[in-house]
């Protein structure tokens, strides 16, 4: 009998929502919450501990939790570590590929995770593991378990896992040799394809290049004590009715707050209805994410000329990156409008 | 966000606690904040203190837009 460990974060552990995602890394004996069914669709396989630890702990306190949980796996039996699934949780996303990659080099087991692709962890870590397509909601839960353990059993078992596309995994740019099946020569598949190239028709690489998305830093601003600043957040800071009824998760709208004869955001008249994290600091002063008040005292002091008259807000958490774009072109000409220099953003 | 901004021509910068994240996905200027729920003043510290460590931080990032950068550059605070 192989055995298994599974790590999951507060929620899917069944100790708290958001008030316990600063929860410190705990370890159980048996099986909690998705781990339930891995021990159902592990092939052979007992799964003999749960570790459970807060997102919000994870992103935090990264060294110390990784520490933690490292020491609480030594000495123990374990031939797989799996994490998640993690869904279209961005902080569960990191989490689990951070302890996936700390556990590898640690232990040197294999180590399966799951997210979907519209989060931070796919590019961060998919290099580093086997990370399955996931769902983007928790309801994907069965189909997303079974998809880790069909990878799972092959590493278990000491199968060969398949390629990325097969199995259902993100591509890991490790180039393997394979013999094709109806054994069509390399030159004759190249030269396949350059004919439908020139033609005009859809053609499928054999070596797609991975695609990197960055963009060019954009020049400092020269006179900064005349310098137009604006500030942007995703922390969900808005006037306490919302009246754009921004949602608190997966948004699609944003607001923008005028702030010209305001000298600090107070609790009370403003607040954050992001759901991804605990709005008991950000509600008593709405300036630890938008720090409004700062801005002022810095701006009177000199050290940039003025702030734009509104601050904007949206919600950050299972956005999804298209969603975010939309909203940030959106935002983009009530800036150039006012004739603004340069921006913050505030994330959480 | 970060990136539709800065490719429109405006510097940006990004004042977070995830600076992984944030330098995966692509800001070019990040200032550290302390936590998620947070990020710019812990309630377990005394107001002054939480004030100190608001004001010095929107300054490291209000002055980050005003240096040049060759690179993705975490600025220290």
């Amino acid at each position: 009998m192989k055995k298994a460990i599974v790590y999951v974060n507060q929620f899917f552990g069944q100790i708290g929502g958001e008030e316990k995602a600063g929860a410190a890394p705990e370890i159980h004996e048996g099986q909690i919450g998705p781990a339930m069914q891995f021990a159902k669709e592990l092939e052979d396989t007992e799964v003999t501990h749960t570790i459970i630890c807060g997102d919000n702990y994870m992103g935090s306190n990264t060294d110390e939790a990784v520490q933690t949980i490292l020491g609480m796996l030594e000495g123990k039996e374990m031939d797989i570590f799996l994490a998640g699934p993690a869904f279209q949780a961005g902080r569960y996303t990191v989490a689990c590929g951070t302890i996936c990659k700390a556990v590898k080099e640690k232990f040197g087991v294999p180590v399966v995770t799951s997210m979907n692709e519209e989060t931070p962890g796919v590019d961060m870590f998919k290099k580093e593991m086997y990370i399955l397509k996931g769902g983007n909601i928790a309801s994907k839960m069965r189909q997303d378990v079974k998809a880790m353990a069909n990878v799972a059993n092959k590493l278990l078992k000491g199968e060969p896992v398949g390629d990325a596309e097969t199995e259902g995994y993100f591509a890991r740019g490790i180039r393997h040799q394979v013999w094709l099946e109806d054994g069509t020569p390399a030159t004759v598949r190249m030269i396949d394809m350059l004919l439908k190239k020139l033609n005009g028709e859809p053609f499928k690489t054999e070596l797609p290049m991975p695609k990197l998305d960055r963009v060019p830093i954009a020049p400092a601003i020269k006179d900064l004590p005349h310098a137009k600043i604006a500030l942007l957040n995703t922390g969900g800071i808005v006037p306490v009715d919302n009246p754009d009824h921004i949602q608190s998760a997966s948004a699609t709208r944003w607001g923008r707050y005028n702030i010209a004869d305001t000298e600090a955001l107070k609790g009370g008249e403003y607040k954050t209805i992001h759901a991804g994290f605990d709005p008991a600091a950000a509600d008593a002063n709405p300036n630890v994410i938008t720090p409004v008040d700062a801005l002022k005292v810095l701006q009177k002091e000199g050290v940039f000329g003025s702030l734009h008259d509104y601050f904007y807000t949206t919600v950050g958490t299972g956005t999804t990156e298209a969603e975010a774009r939309r909203m940030a072109k959106e935002i983009i000409p009530y800036l150039k409008e006012d004739g603004v220099d340069g921006v913050i953003m505030v994330s959480t | 966000m970060v990136k539709e901004v800065e490719k429109a021509g405006f510097p940006i910068v990004q004042m977070c606690n995830l600076i992984p994240v944030a330098k995966t996905v692509g800001s070019n200027r990040i200032v550290p904040t302390i936590s998620i729920p947070y990020p710019l003043g812990d309630p377990g510290t005394s107001k002054e203190d939480q004030w100190k460590l608001r004001y010095h931080r929107t300054k490291v990032a209000v002055e980050s837009l005003g240096i040049d950068i060759k690179e993705q550059t975490v600025f220290k605070v």
